[in-house]
């Protein structure tokens, strides 16, 4: 289990109606069902996970959340849950605000790409930074739209929408992100969550 | 027609008035069940077959004495295991396997009904079945399953009868028939009329059958349930027990061969008229329609938990029109699970040995039986 799914679990209340938008194989759906007792909906693009998710009993969608996000009403769900995969999106814009429509308020993880290691790979190497959570070479990643924890925080400010809650994640330690250590957090967070709202 | 042995039937009393503005009562409903009914009646499965489907799933059908339409799916620690639910399926009304249809006598006249039958549709055959769950004394079914037009009776008896499924699987299916599916339809039942043979309907009382046509419609038909790619892979431009073309009109090439074999034991087991009523009764089918453009009005007072599934080459019933009946459910915040099924065997797949089908069948209702409270 990833180590953001406590995390994660933690922002959400008990009964609360989630939806879980790249939900993989069900496993964070899993963790909140037992741990908050949560009304849980999936949507995951590979017909293997969805498989998986099935026979976990989970209740999931196949879909591209790019494209089919829309056919849910506004505030269908109290969280709506992007785990690492605003970066793989064509539109990340369109896909936040999808996510608020959709949900009263979305939980938004993000691989930070300002991370030191990153940044010490492309300076030294001179090539496409390759590491742990972002094990892919530039031509073949589903990474098009790579940002750092700033660029998130300055991206809210731009299109528009309020961080509750900004959350960084190093060795496993969580911490809060404010304005007075976001270039420290940045440096060092391995990954951003973030608890967002219109 | 064959001689019927064998066959159940409940006498439905209960008038039940149809769409076309008719009253029926006293008909005959032909049925068939597998596994047993648990002591807390909640393991029932009532599921709905498709066109020229009848009430017998699985097993050896007493009648056509060949496997049962969904011998894949339905059986002992199958998909729909009967070693653990009690599965119910019952003829549709207009078919011809023992259930009130166009080849029964018209009381009134004493002559077969042929054309002089009502026209049905899915409500009605839908409105027929649920009479079943009061003869098995069955309050809340734990699900209702069906392909193809078994999945249109799915949502027309979750529409209809929101609090007696607690799970609904419609399969490769609609929930308003196309233009090209009423255009093949069309295509049969034209083929049907044009057979002298078929008389108007009344092929009964001269004792012939629109055979020649009967086959012709299930050509057509045939096609329509495979994939361009599946018949290329299974027959190709393969010659039948011939070395070279014979440049004639025989069947050459596997395909015609094949083709005409269908058609063939078609005949035996289906009747030419049944085949007008229900392709009428699929043509007629439009939820939308009903619920004046709103699909989701269709479903907004049921708590049952939907499963959609369709196939990547069903082009008959093509994934977007199940994902259509996806998106009206989560309009009304329902239960619903969606999976596309990789599969070059068409529309024909929830009756073939498509592995990832089935294994997201057995999954989905033993996982959601488990969940008592559901």
């Amino acid at each position: 289990m990833k180590p953001e799914y406590k995390i994660i679990s933690d922002l959400i209340e008990k009964d609360a109606k989630v939806l879980d938008v790249g939900c993989d194989d069900g496993t964070l759906m899993e963790f909140l069902k037992t741990n908050k007792n949560a009304n849980i909906r999936g949507i995951e693009i590979s017909k293997e996970k969805v498989q998986i998710c099935i026979a976990k009993g989970l209740t999931v969608i196949e879909g591209n959340a790019e494209f089919d996000l829309k056919q849910f009403p506004n505030d269908s769900f109290e969280y709506v849950v992007l785990g690492q995969t605003l970066q793989a999106f064509i539109n990340p814009e369109t896909v936040i605000r999808e996510l608020l429509r959709v949900g009263n308020k979305a939980i938004v993880t993000i691989p930070n790409f300002g991370h030191w290691k990153v940044r010490l790979n492309l300076l030294f190497k001179g090539t496409m930074p390759i590491t742990n959570s972002l094990p892919h070479d530039w031509y073949n990643t589903p990474n098009i739209h790579m940002c750092t924890i700033k660029d998130f925080v300055r991206f809210s400010k731009i299109i528009n929408f309020k961080i509750f809650k900004s959350l960084a994640l190093i060795n496993e330690n969580v911490s809060d992100i404010n304005n007075s250590n976001l270039i420290f957090k940045n440096l060092f967070g391995e990954l951003g969550i973030f608890l967002i709202e219109k | 027609m064959n001689i019927k042995q064998n066959i159940k039937t409940l006498i439905v009393e209960k008038p039940l008035k149809l769409d076309c503005g008719q009253t029926i009562n006293n008909f005959p409903l032909a049925y068939e069940t597998y596994g047993s009914l648990n002591n807390e009646k909640d393991n029932a499965i009532l599921v709905f077959h498709a066109l020229t489907g009848d009430q017998f799933v699985t097993g050896i059908n007493p009648v056509t004495k060949k496997d049962g339409w969904w011998s894949y799916a339905v059986g002992s620690g199958k998909s729909i295991d009967t070693d653990k639910y009690f599965v119910i399926c019952a003829n549709v009304i207009g078919g011809c396997m023992g259930s009130f249809g166009p080849s029964h006598e018209n009381p009134k006249t004493k002559k077969i009904y042929g054309t002089d039958f009502p026209v049905i549709t899915i409500n009605d055959m839908v409105n027929a079945q649920i009479n079943l769950l009061d003869f098995f004394g069955i309050k809340k079914l734990f699900s209702v399953v069906g392909g193809s037009m078994g999945g249109m009776q799915v949502l027309q008896f979750i529409s209809n009868y929101p609090d007696k499924a607690k799970t609904a699987i419609p399969i490769a299916c609609t929930s308003s028939h196309s233009a090209q599916n009423i255009a093949f339809n069309e295509l049969g039942r034209q083929a049907i009329a044009a057979d002298h043979n078929w008389s108007d309907g009344d092929y009964n009382s001269k004792n012939i059958v629109p055979d020649k046509g009967l086959a012709v419609a299930r050509m057509a038909a045939h096609i329509t349930y495979l994939s361009k790619k599946g018949l290329q892979e299974k027959f190709g431009r393969k010659l039948q027990e011939r070395d070279d073309l014979k440049f004639g009109f025989d069947a050459d090439f596997q395909i015609e061969s094949y083709l005409r074999y269908q058609g063939s034991v078609f005949v035996d087991r289906f009747d030419a008229n049944s085949y007008l009523y229900i392709t009428r009764a699929m043509d007629y089918f439009d939820l939308v329609k009903q619920f004046n453009g709103n699909l989701s009005d269709a479903f907004k007072n049921t708590k049952a938990k939907f499963f959609i599934i369709s196939f990547t080459s069903d082009w008959l019933y093509p994934t977007q029109e199940n994902k259509d009946i996806v998106i009206a459910l989560n309009a009304v915040g329902a239960n619903v699970g969606f999976v596309e099924i990789e599969s070059d065997k068409g529309h024909d797949s929830f009756l073939l040995n498509v592995p990832d089908f089935l294994k997201a069948l057995k999954n989905f209702l033993d996982k959601s039986y488990a969940e008592k409270n559901l």
